[in-house]
């Protein structure tokens, strides 16, 4: 963040990009036979008020810099934040000490240069406003958020707070197959914790804005009353029966099965065979109302790049079209061990070799209001809530805990907690019976309104 | 890597002198701020990973940096750089007191306690950080060989070592300067078996704050056997339950059911801000009287202990629950402050990269009176959990969860059949006091729990004996 009272930017004139590019020189002149670097800088601004008054003000400076290196077919990972010219000569060669230390993998090394970023594209990530905002901006607009769920029912009697949050920085990426690139990006975040009470039980839920742009946020007094309007809904909880049942579940907790969905089709998980979705690739693994899309190109997306953590090119892709998978998510070594070509889902954190991610994930809408689909159920779930890991990546098994409105003949009849729904993701997919029309992409992974047809609720 | 005092270590490393640190906390407390203070630190995360019975990959992450905290009434203001430096210093403290200027009713911050480490958990000869690389290797290789002998249905062995060497120091506005150096190990074993198409996983681990050559005392092959008994014990198992019943939870890592259920809800922040199910419930019954429940930071070697929390004040035993009845919570400096109470050194930070918050350190029960085989054959008919994935809990309602990924029912007072993993669900405020039999086996956990709140990860210890509890929601599929 920059500004006049004291804020913390890099030094004029430190070039990252040159800095990748310097690193990888290193590496090869320490004796590997090629090498990648990567190089993330950036600068954060987070406020938070609570019951009007400020309590957080904190400013973040970060830079770090991480090579990979390939000793014949050996690998190894090294990062600092000492960007000395001591610290960096001897980044070099830890690397390459360290690399001589691991065993070799005939399948190690970069990407097929053919694959390589070209062009790389303007995909408006970078919201030069966000760098400007001055902390009592971003506190006004707390202050607005959480005042405006304090206002809206005299049951919001408390509140955890509402927080605004500004990030903006600069990723560089070079390897020594003579690609450089580097891109700039901001976000920006609004959210607010009301806490409600009612017979001397408290609930609390949450609502967010998120985006790249600060022109890009929701009000944040809209943001405020959907998070009271959500609190509010919560009050007089109780338990429903054990029993079968169709769960619905409202986008945000619909957006978690699409996240199981893209580790199962990961290829870090696939060549590992620790995957419910294996050897699957062509094959009907949701119901035929299921499209999925990964668009690392979407303008101004949450996720969206030039090029992937090899620097490899950028596409959008159908994964699962109505219920078939057409592709998996794979980086140049998982594409390498499954025999098949890199999809450009590497995702490379500073200090770690690349690992498998999608990018903007989106399970696109379908024809159902949300309405209707509520109205469809005669007696069954909406799931608002998901808490817990009970998550089997390699079985499918699906057991977590869950808090949500329950559905009386077609209509939210009242709210519930303490329960858990479980089955199997295999079945869980083809199960989608329908799909909302609904999607709003506000994450990277994001979906619509979605109703599984039949799983185990467990209550009182 | 050379184990000097922490205070020498960042003057030397960055050229920082006690007038200049005292200069640079002048300016973060200004005239209106009650309390600041800077937190140095410099950590060198090492992994190596084996999988298809080699170690393809190995890391080392540096990381160095300092955060200036100033605190005015129940407000913190904080910058951090990674660029350690006088100058910085001064910006970074300057940003930090933007806070101070802000209105508020002022609140005030007890005094600054001794400023030398009040223990010595983990003194290690030679920190694990040292261990040569081709130790790690050959360790991993062997657990590979060991896991893969249990059973030819063993098909595939991850196995990890991570480890971290810490070294912080802080420096406060009342004159204390305090370090520590932190050595932690972390070893881990994930065994997949398949037979007959069918396909599961078994993960096992631990680890704590000692030499790397502790894990090889034959621990180390027995995380390995356990990984690979859990993963064919799971190619048997039967869809497991759905509804309420009776559980029987085994000592140890069990223990996260503690952590979840009252730890987090005890945590002073919360308390403070009244949003945790437990506010106001100090001097109530909120388990039953078989139940005694702490927090000790200051048990030698453990994953979750510390000499000093993050704000330079000594761990301690911290009574939580006594014989059933709440007796305090778990604070920070800020929120002790706030709510007139002594901090009992658990404020605790990620990195300097973050402010501090209450958080837990090792939570146990103390061990009761039944044999571990009566609780069970007490049981007609119940599930019997032994080992567990995560947890989660809201605070303000207090529904927890916790998964579990090694389970077996009890029928006729006997464990028969394994079952797979399955959430349990409860309510903190009352799931204690639905214990019925303590057992007198408690365990510490292995050394393996990783705590995240607000978007900070820490590592902690739990632990418990053999108890039961008379009607806890298990999340299978069988209605």
């Amino acid at each position: 963040m920059s500004g006049t009272d004291g804020s913390a930017r890099p030094p004029a004139g430190t070039d990252v990009r040159e800095l990748t590019h310097d690193l990888v020189a290193r590496a090869l002149a320490a004796g590997a036979r090629a090498a990648d670097a990567m190089a993330a800088e950036g600068d954060g601004l987070a406020v938070g008020v609570r019951l009007g008054e400020v309590e957080k003000l904190k400013r973040s400076r970060q830079r770090r810099a991480g090579l990979r290196v390939f000793v014949g077919d050996a690998t190894a990972i090294v990062s600092t934040a000492d960007f000395s010219p001591e610290g960096l000569a001897a980044l070099a060669r830890d690397a390459v000490a360290l690399a001589r230390a691991t065993a070799p993998d005939p399948h190690a090394g970069l990407p097929d240069p053919a694959e390589l970023a070209g062009e790389q594209p303007d995909l408006d990530l970078h919201d030069p406003a966000v760098e400007r905002l001055e902390p009592e901006q971003a506190l006004a607009w707390a202050r607005d958020a959480e005042s405006a769920a304090l206002a809206a029912a005299p049951e919001i009697t408390n509140s955890e707070g509402a927080e605004f949050a500004a990030d903006a920085g600069l990723v560089a990426y070079a390897s020594s197959l003579g690609f450089v690139g580097a891109y700039a990006g901001s976000s920006v975040s609004l959210a607010v914790v009301p806490v409600a009470t009612r017979d001397g039980a408290m609930q609390r839920d949450s609502w967010y804005t998120a985006h790249r742009k600060l022109a890009g946020l929701e009000p944040p007094a809209e943001v405020g009353r959907e998070a009271a309007r959500r609190t509010l809904r919560r009050l007089g909880a109780r338990r429903p029966p054990t029993g079968e049942c169709p769960v619905v579940f409202e986008p945000e907790a619909a957006a978690s099965l699409l996240r199981h969905l893209a580790g199962a089709i990961a290829g870090s998980a696939l060549y590992r065979r620790m995957s419910f979705l294996l050897d699957r690739l062509g094959e009907q693994v949701a119901s035929q109302a299921v499209t999925v899309v990964d668009d690392p190109l979407r303008p101004a997306g949450p996720a969206s790049r030039p090029f992937d953590g090899e620097g490899v090119r950028q596409t959008r892709r159908t994964i699962v079209e109505r219920g078939v998978l057409v592709s998996y998510l794979l980086d140049s070594y998982s594409a390498r061990r499954l025999g098949l070509r890199t999809t450009g889902h590497a995702v490379r954190s500073v200090g770690d070799a690349p690992g498998v991610a999608p990018t903007n994930f989106v399970l696109e809408p379908g024809p159902h209001r949300p309405e209707a689909i509520i109205a469809s159920v005669r007696s069954g779930l909406y799931v608002t809530e998901l808490i817990g890991f009970g998550v089997n990546p390699v079985t499918g098994d699906y057991s977590r805990g869950a808090a949500g409105l329950w559905i009386e003949n077609g209509e939210l009849a009242h709210p519930v907690e303490e329960l858990t729904i479980a089955g199997n993701l295999r079945d869980m997919l083809r199960d989608i019976e329908m799909v909302g029309s609904d999607l709003r992409v506000r994450n990277a992974i994001a979906a619509p309104t979605l109703k599984i047809a039949r799983m185990t609720v467990a209550g009182a | 890597m050379e184990v000097v005092k922490p205070e020498r270590f960042f003057h030397e490393r960055f050229g920082l002198s006690d007038r200049a640190l005292e200069r640079v906390l002048g300016t973060a407390l200004g005239r209106r701020a009650d309390w600041a203070d800077l937190y140095f630190e410099f950590r060198v995360n090492q992994t190596a990973s084996l999988e298809e019975g080699a170690v393809k990959k190995a890391t080392r992450n540096v990381s160095q940096g300092v955060g200036v905290r100033v605190v005015a009434g129940a407000r913190s203001g904080y910058a951090h750089s990674d660029e350690v430096s006088l100058e910085r210093l001064e910006l970074a403290a300057r940003a930090a007191a933007t806070i101070a200027e802000q209105r508020g009713a002022a609140i005030a911050l007890p005094a600054t306690r001794a400023t030398a480490a009040a223990h010595d958990l983990y003194p290690v000869a030679r920190p694990p950080v040292d261990t040569p690389t081709a130790d790690q290797v050959a360790l991993l290789q062997r657990l590979d060989a060991v896991a893969r002998a249990t059973d030819p249905c063993i098909t595939n062995v991850f196995a990890g070592i991570a480890i971290e060497h810490r070294v912080v120091l802080v420096v406060t506005s009342a004159g204390a300067v305090v370090g520590d150096v932190r050595p932690l190990v972390h070893l881990s074993v994930t065994c997949i078996a398949e037979r007959g198409g069918r396909r599961e996983q078994g993960s096992y681990g631990g680890g704590g704050r000692y030499a790397f050559d502790t894990l090889l005392d034959g621990r180390a092959e027995r995380f390995a056997r356990e990984a690979a008994r859990q993963a064919l014990t799971n190619l048997a198992a039967a869809d497991a339950p759905a509804g309420t019943m009776t559980v029987v939870l085994g000592p140890g890592w069990p223990g996260v059911l503690l952590h979840e259920a009252i730890g987090h809800g005890l945590e002073g922040d919360f308390n403070r801000k009244r949003v945790s199910a437990f506010t106001d419930r100090v001097g109530t019954r909120v388990a039953s009287e078989m139940c005694t429940v702490v927090d000790d930071g200051t048990i030698a070697e453990r994953r979750g202990s510390l000499n000093v929390d993050d704000e330079g004040t000594p761990t301690q035993r911290t009574v939580l629950i006594e014989r059933g009845i709440l007796r305090g919570y778990l604070q920070d400096r800020l929120n002790a402050a706030a709510m007139r109470m002594t901090p009992t050194g658990n404020g605790r930070r990620e990195s300097f990269a973050h402010l501090p918050m209450p958080r837990m350190t090792n939570t146990f029960m103390l061990a009761g009176e039944d044999a571990p085989e009566d609780v069970i054959r007490s049981v007609d008919r119940g599930l019997y959990a032994v080992y567990f994935g995560g947890g989660q809990v809201d605070i303000t309602s207090g529904k927890f969860v916790f998964s579990a990924s090694e389970a077996y029912l009890i029928e006729g007072g006997k464990v028969t059949r394994p079952v797979r993993g399955a959430t349990l669900i409860g309510n903190g405020p009352d799931v204690l006091t639905r214990i019925t039999r303590v057992g007198a086996d408690l365990r510490l956990d292995e050394g393996i729990g990783t705590c995240g709140k607000d978007g900070q990860s820490v590592p902690v210890g739990v632990g418990l004996p053999t108890v039961r509890i008379d009607g806890l929601t298990v999340g299978g599929t069988q209605a």
